[in-house]
């Protein structure tokens, strides 16, 4: 398992493997949102908490077809699927990979992508922690999109409609308990059910990719 | 000596249709086999099956569990990484160690290229690394599908010896192609008999939920 999450780490790294993009795309979702609605800073302050968890679960989006449809591609996929680390193994390890190299960006750089948005100071600690509870959901659950989309070409665009969805309980809670921190009242609640959905998400995912992996390579 | 794998009675079915039916044979310790057949007929599908990568509609595959190294048309080979850190992905996914790695590499001469990206290399050579990358799998079986694609004559050649060298030890190997692999000594089966008659049903319905957790 560690063999294919630091090859993954590595490949990302390389040229054209894309490290840093959803952090790019995340800083230019918060950078047109006080374009568009307006600098004053009230309203913005307002819609922060859902602006930045709406950006941060897009910018996961963008890279989730790379988890399984390159190897799908060059054949890597069947090599892996007889090798002796189970399927399963595979998908946590991608999927692992797929957070440290997107998601954990997303959640260093958030605290100061928030000053674009006039987040209450009060709020950002509940944002980093909310994001860093929250995204590993988003990378697991993208990997699930990604094996049932694995042998469609261009599958990019069915794999976004798949996945959004499923990413709304995270969406919810997340934002909720940015909002409640903005507003300097206790998220305990939303956050135990952000960490609560992440939990579910990473113990059943990987059995779900794994099975759709196995239809799709026959 | 157990044999290393028996097929009986098989029948494989490739996009709902059945492929060849009735397939058996065995495959002995230090024995090669090699499939032969009209395009279409099976082959790839076939070797698939007894890879593991898919279910046979009919009839028994009996193999030793994670024995099987597959080697199909395409080599999954991350053009990103050079070719000894290829290679030594798939020896560490295999537990195989660095010792393996460099004879993997001398053995199809890759010595000189090991420290190249493999988008850099050609056809031929790429070739040769995704049969490299069978050396450092430590597997028995060998199920190889046209692994000569693209090799020139000398590297036909380095396949041969690497070939025998691993019946040798005790391997085996299963090998689909349809040109010569130098390889007198192996047996030869021709699976145009097999045909499947295409107004059998493919088998079990296909599409059963329960499908994706057998």
């Amino acid at each position: 398992m560690k063999a294919v999450f630091l090859r993954d780490l590595r490949l990302a790294f390389r040229a054209g493997g894309g490290v840093g993009l959803g952090l790019a795309f995340f800083l230019i979702v918060c950078t047109l949102v006080p374009f568009g609605v307006g600098a004053g800073g009230d309203i913005l302050s307002r819609i922060a908490p859902g602006i930045m968890w709406v950006g941060a679960l897009l910018a996961c989006l963008l890279s989730l077809d790379r988890i399984f449809a390159l190897d799908g591609e060059d054949g890597s996929l069947d090599l892996l699927a007889t090798a002796p680390l189970p399927l399963e193994g595979v998908v946590l390890a991608k999927a692992a990979a797929h957070w440290v190299t997107t998601g954990l960006p997303l959640v260093v750089a958030a605290p100061l992508f928030g000053l674009l948005l006039h987040l209450p100071t009060p709020a950002l600690p509940w944002l980093l922690t909310s994001l860093a509870l929250g995204t590993p959901a988003l990378s697991m659950l993208g990997a699930f999109g990604a094996a049932l989309t694995v042998g469609v070409r261009r599958g990019g665009l069915l794999l976004s409609a798949l996945v959004l969805p499923l990413y709304i309980p995270t969406l919810i809670f997340g934002a909720e308990t940015v909002r409640l921190g903005a507003a300097g009242q206790d998220p305990a609640t939303p956050l135990a059910l952000l960490a609560g959905i992440t939990l579910a998400v990473v113990a059943a995912i990987p059995f779900a990719a794994a099975a759709a992996l196995r239809v799709n390579l026959r | 000596m157990a044999p290393l794998l028996t097929v009986t009675m098989l029948a494989v079915a490739r996009g709902g249709r059945r492929a060849v039916e009735g397939v058996s044979f065995q495959l002995d310790p230090g024995a090669a086999l090699i499939l032969r057949g009209p395009n279409g007929i099976g082959k790839t599908t076939l070797l698939r099956t007894v890879a593991g990568l898919q279910d046979p509609v009919e009839g028994r595959i009996d193999l030793v569990p994670d024995s099987v190294a597959y080697a199909g048309h395409a080599d999954g080979l991350k053009g990103a990484l050079t070719v000894a850190e290829n290679l030594a992905f798939w020896a560490q996914l295999f537990g195989a160690g660095r010792a393996q790695v460099d004879a993997a590499l001398r053995a199809l001469d890759l010595g000189d290229l090991a420290d190249r990206p493999a988008a850099m290399l050609s056809a031929g050579q790429r070739r040769r690394l995704g049969l490299a990358r069978l050396l450092v799998t430590g597997r028995p079986l060998w199920v190889l599908d046209e692994p000569t694609v693209s090799l020139d004559a000398a590297s036909v050649l380095l396949f041969a010896s690497a070939v025998r060298a691993h019946l040798a030890c005790g391997g085996a190997a299963l090998i689909a192609t349809h040109v010569d692999l130098g390889l007198p000594e192996a047996a030869v089966l021709d699976l145009t008999p097999y045909r499947a008659d295409p107004a059998r049903p493919a088998g079990r319905a296909p599409a059963s939920f329960d499908e994706a957790f057998g």
